[in-house]
């Protein structure tokens, strides 16, 4: 009876494959297990990869991951404690530190994934309520570069408001209040984060408008920038004129006059010789000047030019 | 089937039909066992081994041996290509003209600004693979944590900035910044990744400020080009003034100088006729003065010449007649 024979080792190879696979597992690099006897833990969690062994049939391989994992939550409409409404998109990594209590407390990931939610949206929402918007926007209380050359301080108050935590001090406020409520959970959370903050709509649109009359009133003032800047420079270029001009006049009478007074010295230089003589030879000069054809002479016979009219002697 | 001899069996297929099937199994696993006990690493990547799930070794790009399968199974990393992250934007189809997807990314890309303004900035950041068994078995969902880390850490830079900063002069440093920032982070994960460079992208204002922000730069131009017409102006005068003012100068200049030599030259002239006049003073004077009347009075049209002792000559005359 070969057949039954065949049939019997086949069997036989069956079971102690079953056996085998039952008794064999193997662990991933990032992978590690609890075994777990009819649903109860037993012995401490393997985190070592390679194979293994267990007893086949009642004791089973629970996998778990032991990286980093990833916690995405929600975006989450919270008011901050100046009354802002705010969108808060947050994220977090966390591992499972010890996979027996893992297991026991929250079973598997979906369970660990909803504990987290309820924990760490809870702590933002605690943590966002307790500080003004601007703790979460910024980190430093560093001063801005390259604003416009414009003083924007008095007008616009956010600017100037110095912060007290920042936004990292915020992270790690969240991240120490939700750590206290999970360290009983095997698990730790290595990181939490704030993502995403953004206006919730209506508030976008009043931020949206204060941004557009900011501008326009920066727009204001470079314009009156300009034109005052441009009346200055005119300012300038008239008084500049007017130095020039009257500098250039009142030296150019000075030359003049000292010339009037130079050549005056040398004609009284000169005529101081002969007043007398001076006078006759000039008043000669000027008759031949002023005498014209228009001129009507009346001459009477008397003078010493027409004497000799009358008589020869 | 000879079940004592069931190695031999192989030999004798075609008389013994399960042998034959057995033997057609051992053929198969010895063909699957050959094929998977060699492998190759393209020159990018390297190839991390896994004996039984345990991490045993990381070979270099060729060709590989390593058990066979259910033995050792590898993993190929690609550590030396750059890899690419997009915010704000996806790029559907790089080419020469790269298209990009349309819109519905702000959520990814708009953000608040140190002053509480809001600016939309798009950016991408480029990393390779640094360290594979890192990048493999530290974290699940690498690119996830990546992007997640991308998006807090230009949020935290971007929130320490003003919107002038933000949206002008601090797109560098801002860059730097976020690099700097995220490649502590991917350490502190464990992500083994190395950032190689945050690049922005556009950085604008929201659409519906947009137009605001376009006046305000106008408006810098505006005052620019005022304040270059009145310089223009300023030129244009000035200098010809200064110009005019030194031609002033120089004609009282020329003007001292001929008056200087005209009295020189006067002065001359009377000292030359008066040391004449003084040789023979009676003469001269009177040689001077009939000259004089000897120039004179012929271009008088009408002389009257009267005797001494004539009185009322006067009403004898009509003075007007003289003029034209």
């Amino acid at each position: 009876m070969t057949a039954v024979r065949a049939a019997a080792a086949g069997l036989l190879v069956l079971f102690a494959v079953i056996v085998l696979s039952g008794t064999v597992y193997q662990v991933a690099e990032t992978e590690q297990v609890v075994i777990t006897e009819f649903g109860q833990p037993v012995g401490q969690a393997v985190t070592t990869p390679g194979l293994h062994l267990k007893k086949p049939f009642v004791q089973k391989a629970n996998y778990f991951d032991k990286r980093f994992l990833e916690w995405d939550g929600d975006p989450n409409q919270v008011p901050t404690r100046d009354k802002r409404f705010i969108y808060v998109d947050c994220f977090a990594r966390w591992r499972i530190t010890d996979p027996l209590l893992f297991f026991q407390r929250l079973r598997d990931e979906t369970g660990a994934q909803s504990r987290l939610d309820d924990i760490l949206d809870g702590e933002t929402r605690n943590t966002v309520a307790k500080h003004d918007l601007i703790e979460v926007v910024r980190s430093t209380n560093r001063p801005f570069a390259g604003g416009d050359e414009v003083s924007e301080g008095d007008r616009q108050p956010e600017a100037a408001v110095k912060i007290e935590f920042g936004r990292a001090a915020l992270d790690t406020e969240v991240l120490k209040a939700a750590a206290a409520r999970t360290s009983d959970l095997g698990i730790e959370i290595l990181d939490f984060r704030f993502k995403r903050i953004s206006y919730v709509e209506q508030v976008q649109q009043e931020v949206y408008a204060r941004m557009i009359s900011e501008r326009k009133r920066i727009a204001e003032q470079y314009r009156s920038e300009g034109a005052g800047e441009s009346a200055r420079i005119n300012g300038e270029k008239e008084r500049e004129l007017k130095a020039i001009t009257s500098e250039a006049f009142r030296r150019s009478q000075e030359i003049r006059g000292k010339a009037d007074a130079e050549a005056g010295d040398i004609y009284a230089q000169a005529y101081n010789r002969d007043p007398e003589f001076y006078r006759f030879l000039k008043t000669m000069e000027t008759y031949r000047d002023t005498l014209d054809d228009q001129t009507l002479l009346v001459l009477t016979t008397d003078g010493e030019f027409l004497k000799y009219l009358k008589a020869s002697r | 089937m000879t079940p004592r001899e069931p190695i031999t069996l192989p030999f004798k297929l075609p008389r013994f039909p399960w042998g034959g099937a057995l033997g057609g199994i051992v053929a198969l696993l010895a063909i699957i066992l050959l094929f998977t006990s060699w492998f190759t690493v393209a020159p990018e990547e390297v190839g991390i081994v896994l004996r039984l799930g345990r991490y045993v070794r990381q070979v270099d790009p060729g060709l590989n041996t390593k058990w066979p399968y259910p033995i050792e199974r590898v993993l190929k990393v690609p550590v030396q290509r750059q890899l690419k992250e997009e915010f704000g934007f996806r790029t559907q189809k790089a080419a020469v003209s790269t298209r990009y997807a349309e819109g519905g990314f702000t959520r990814e890309s708009l953000m608040l600004t140190g002053d509480l303004n809001v600016a939309i900035v798009e950016w991408t950041a480029q990393f390779r693979v640094r360290d594979p068994y890192k990048y493999l078995f530290k974290v699940r969902e690498v690119r996830e944590t990546f992007r997640d880390l991308n998006e807090a850490v230009m949020r935290e830079v971007i929130g320490d900035r003003g919107v002038n900063e933000v949206l002008t002069i601090g797109r560098q440093e801002i860059a730097a910044a976020a690099e700097k920032r995220l490649q502590e982070l991917c350490d502190q994960y464990e992500m083994g990744v190395k950032v190689e460079q945050v690049v922005l992208q556009d950085v604008n204002p929201p659409d519906a400020v947009k137009a605001s922000f376009n006046e305000v730069n106008q408006s810098q131009q505006e005052r620019e080009k005022m304040i270059n017409e009145a310089r223009a102006e300023y030129n244009k005068i000035i200098p010809k003034a200064r110009g005019e003012a030194e031609q002033a100068i120089q004609q009282a200049e020329g003007y001292r100088t001929e008056r200087i030599n005209r009295a020189r030259g006067d002065a001359e002239l009377f000292r030359a006729v008066h040391a004449s006049y003084l040789r023979s003073p009676e003469v001269t004077r009177r040689r001077i003065h009939l000259e004089t009347l000897n120039a004179v009075l012929p271009r008088l049209k009408r002389k009257i010449i009267v005797d001494e002792r004539l009185k009322g000559l006067l009403p004898l005359l009509n003075l007007d007649e003289a003029k034209p």
